[in-house]
């Protein structure tokens, strides 16, 4: 009778998605080659099977996109709000009823369990472009004010034109769903490229403007390297540039831009401090550190990688914590009960790896529960550091990866001292039973988002971005609209 | 300090007064709703297949307390329910025998004839159940009375009253009244009508409460309230009798009870206790489910995994 519960293996069915063996680049309403002919392998991390085989774009069919998108622009971004809405309801609504095949589809492409496709990225996609669909006949009242004198689109306020998107492989739908929703509704007309371990979603989401009747040319999807993103930033005919990724690339996207009149937002890096202090409701609390690094193994800019524990409950939180750890189910992705997949890629891996081992040799103290990795593919078990201090570089730099860095403080002075002492400032969390002290630590942070008593929430209406170098600009909510708008 | 664990000794020094005792409650952690519910929610996603399921079932068809509390009784009535318990599928032998039945006090001994031999126990509810407004006297009279009759738990509810109050001491004090009457033949469970308790700061207080005064299981619910056992409150309730075994050593069992109706669900509390307190608890000397139409459901599926094929509930009994 006292035998474990051991739950029999409970995969979703691939049966649901169906994989074509190449991809071409999706211009002006047709998948096509890429000029040069070049194509890469997308696999499957969590099996290194080779999933497809996608079309490399480069400088050509950049230019030949964006001219594409030029093209477009002029009847799309002359058409009513309330015209251009329809054609976004009705992307979220295929969304919706494709949702079981684009969770497959992502959880095979990128590595990340089907629980967290199923239940978080599918839903926000969708609820994504429902949102920015709302706002594409209101844009007269999102408080931008009216323009005096129409623009030569006759829109009021204006688009801004053809929009270059590069977004990040952790999260490729959403991230897409985050670039393109308000582009469209604002009335821009888009080149986005998706990050070379992640086409698949994207090039499905091609096929979901196809098949929503959305005139050519207003989305363009070109899968690729950093070589086609850095020719779509400096094209002289993109009017804005919106990049998710790492700071060193925003960075370089930064210098590019410099100097034309091209409008940029940067998402970039983080280091979120979750503070926990001691009146917080500790099993919630605990819950929310294990959301906060351990979703999408960690593959998250706005994670909670930094742990801010008040000293007095320091022990008997991370007993807590390590139970709740050895509870983590890691495996196969597509099992419904998988709470730890893949990391993304070999190379991702190996930055994780290394980061550990060097929170090893400057002396902190590495955890992670017992835990069986499969054989092949990109595995990482989840990690914890203790004694871990601000001068430690896996407290300073962003690992990326299932590794939670614990820190201590006595004060509420310390923790926002210590939450705010990083290059970055995308996220932070502040756990306590106290309402007073949640808007007090609050006002203090320099954190684009701060969460309080949960973690790694996301909504729509709710605008998202970063302080320092996590970049700026602001994605979601109304915010989100400014910056695809001459306002 | 709220979260430094209480030793041995502090834990006696807490119940010394009324005072103590709700400085040690509301020292307590808090507990955050919507964490709380996303939790249990989260664990409410498990898929069970095959043999999991199977494996399931089984442990739950092991852990039921098949009830009948009515005030249309009969021992006729009580009679065919522990006929049920100990045979729960007469086409099928292999089928576990339930852990108890659950009756009044005064069906206590006719239901123990019925399940004589068959090491199914009988619990009994007592002090005035369900809404537990009587004098102490009476309410210690009912469970001798249960006890004197053979039953082998008691199922006693605590006085909402006196709790919402703030007296804790007085409810304290009658849980270790009821505990006495119980003797050492009888397990105590205590029931705290978590509907009617309301907060989940109060249930997690309530739950120390009881343990602290000698409760041998804690049960949400009488089923006779609007609102029952929960995903959410019977979470609660098992990092609760987790923490207090991990201060004291002591284990106490769980036992929701009310509008647990479906495998589906049955299962979904057996993933709780899974992941919350730990395999230790999966046996019904630990954990119970206080249910009367579950124990069906849980049959109908039992024969679809070994047939293949969906019954009717012509094909299981109705009591």
């Amino acid at each position: 009778m006292a035998s474990a519960f051991e739950y029999a293996p409970a995969p979703e069915s691939r049966s649901v998605v169906d994989i074509a063996p190449s991809y071409g680049l999706f211009i002006d309403g047709e998948f096509t080659d890429a000029a040069d002919g070049k194509v890469f392998k997308t696999v499957s991390p969590s099996t290194e099977e080779v999933l497809s085989e996608v079309a490399q774009a480069g400088e050509a069919d950049v230019d030949r996109a964006v001219r594409a998108a030029r093209k477009a622009f002029e009847k799309w971004s002359a058409l009513p709000g309330s015209e251009r809405a329809k054609y976004l309801f009705r992307i979220a609504r295929i969304i919706q009823e494709r949702s079981r095949e684009l969770a497959v589809l992502e959880t095979l492409d990128n590595g990340k369990p089907i629980k967290e496709t199923r239940d978080a990225d599918l839903p926000l996609v969708a609820a994504h472009f429902f949102y920015y669909a709302g706002w594409a006949d209101k844009l007269d009242h999102a408080g931008f004010g009216r323009r005096t004198t129409n623009g030569p689109s006759g829109a009021n306020p204006a688009p801004l034109g053809v929009a270059g998107q590069i977004i990040p492989w952790n999260f490729p739908l959403l991230m897409l769903a985050w670039k393109i929703a308000p582009a469209l509704a604002t009335g821009n007309t888009v080149v986005l490229k998706p990050a070379e371990t992640t086409p698949l979603s994207a090039l499905f989401f091609a096929d979901i403007c196809r098949q929503a009747g959305l005139p050519r040319g207003v989305v363009n999807i070109l899968p690729g390297y950093g070589d086609a993103g850095a020719a779509l930033v400096a094209h002289p005919d993109v009017n804005k540039v919106a990049f998710t990724g790492s700071t060193a690339v925003g960075k370089e996207i930064a210098r590019t831009v410099a100097g034309t009149n091209k409008k940029l937002t940067l998402e970039l890096g983080g280091k979120g401090a979750n503070i926990v202090f001691d009146d917080a409701p500790i099993d919630q609390a605990v819950e929310g550190i294990v959301t906060g690094i351990f979703f999408n193994q960690g593959q998250v800019c706005c994670a909670g990688s930094r742990l801010l524990v008040q000293e007095s409950i320091h022990d008997e939180l991370l007993d807590s914590l390590k139970r709740r750890l050895s509870t983590l189910r890691l495996g196969d992705p597509l099992d419904k009960n998988t709470d730890i997949g893949a990391i993304n890629s070999a190379e991702q891996l190996a930055r994780i790896t290394a980061l550990t081992e060097q929170g090893e040799a400057e002396g902190a103290e590495r955890w992670s529960p017992a835990c069986e990795l499969p054989g092949s593919g990109y595995w990482f078990a989840p990690t914890l550091f203790t004694n871990v201090t601000q001068a430690h570089t896996i407290a300073r730099d962003e690992i990326f990866g299932p590794v939670l860095s614990v820190l201590t403080f006595r004060t509420p002075d310390e923790a926002v001292a210590k939450a705010n002492n990083t290059q970055y400032g995308l996220s932070a969390g502040i756990w306590t039973e106290k309402g007073s002290r949640i808007l007090a630590v609050a006002g203090k942070l320099r954190a684009g988002v701060i969460w309080s008593n949960t973690f790694n929430k996301f909504d729509p209406t709710s605008p998202f971005g970063g302080y320092k170098e996590s970049g700026f600009g602001r994605e979601g909510g109304r915010h989100g609209l400014e910056a695809y708008l001459d306002v | 300090m709220p979260t430094t664990a209480p030793t041995a000794q502090a834990l006696v020094d807490v119940t010394a007064s009324d005072s103590t005792l709700r400085r040690f409650l509301h020292g307590l952690p808090g507990v955050d709703a919507v964490g709380l519910e996303a939790r249990a929610a989260a664990l409410g996603t498990r898929s069970i297949k095959t043999t999991a399921k199977a494996y399931a079932i089984d442990l739950a068809i092991s852990m039921v307390d098949l009830t009948t509390l009515e005030g249309a009784d009969t021992p006729g009535k009580v009679r065919a329910l522990g006929a049920k318990a100990v045979h729960p599928d007469p086409t099928d032998r292999t089928a576990p025998t339930t852990a108890a039945v659950c009756v009044y006090p005064d069906m206590v001994a006719v239901a123990k004839e019925a399940v004589a031999g068959s090491g199914v126990k009988v619990a009994s509810v007592a002090t005035a159940f369900p809404a537990g407004r009587a004098a102490l006297d009476v309410k210690l009279a009912d469970v001798r009375e249960a006890v004197a009759a053979g039953a082998d738990e008691i199922d006693m509810v605590i006085d909402r009253g006196a709790f919402l109050a703030g007296g804790y001491l007085k409810v304290y004090d009658e849980i270790t009244a009821v505990k006495e009457a119980c003797g050492t033949s009888a397990r105590l469970k205590v029931i705290f009508e978590t509907g009617e308790l309301s907060t989940y700061d109060n249930i997690r207080r309530a739950s120390w409460l009881g343990m602290l005064a000698g409760a041998d299981f804690i049960k949400t619910s009488t089923g006779k309230v609007a609102v029952n056992a929960t995903p959410a409150n019977t979470l609660l309730m098992l990092e609760a009798v987790r923490d207090f075994r991990a201060q004291t050593g002591v284990q106490v069992g769980v036992k929701p009870a009310g509008g647990i109706r479906t495998t589906k669900d049955a299962v979904k509390f057996l993933v709780l206790v899974n992941e919350t307190a730990g395999a230790d608890w999966l046996d019904n000397h630990w954990f119970r489910f206080g249910a009367s139409s579950l124990l069906n459901d849980l049959l109908m599926q039992r024969q679809k995994l070994a047939t293949g094929r969906y019954s009717g509930p012509d094909y299981v009994t109705v009591d």
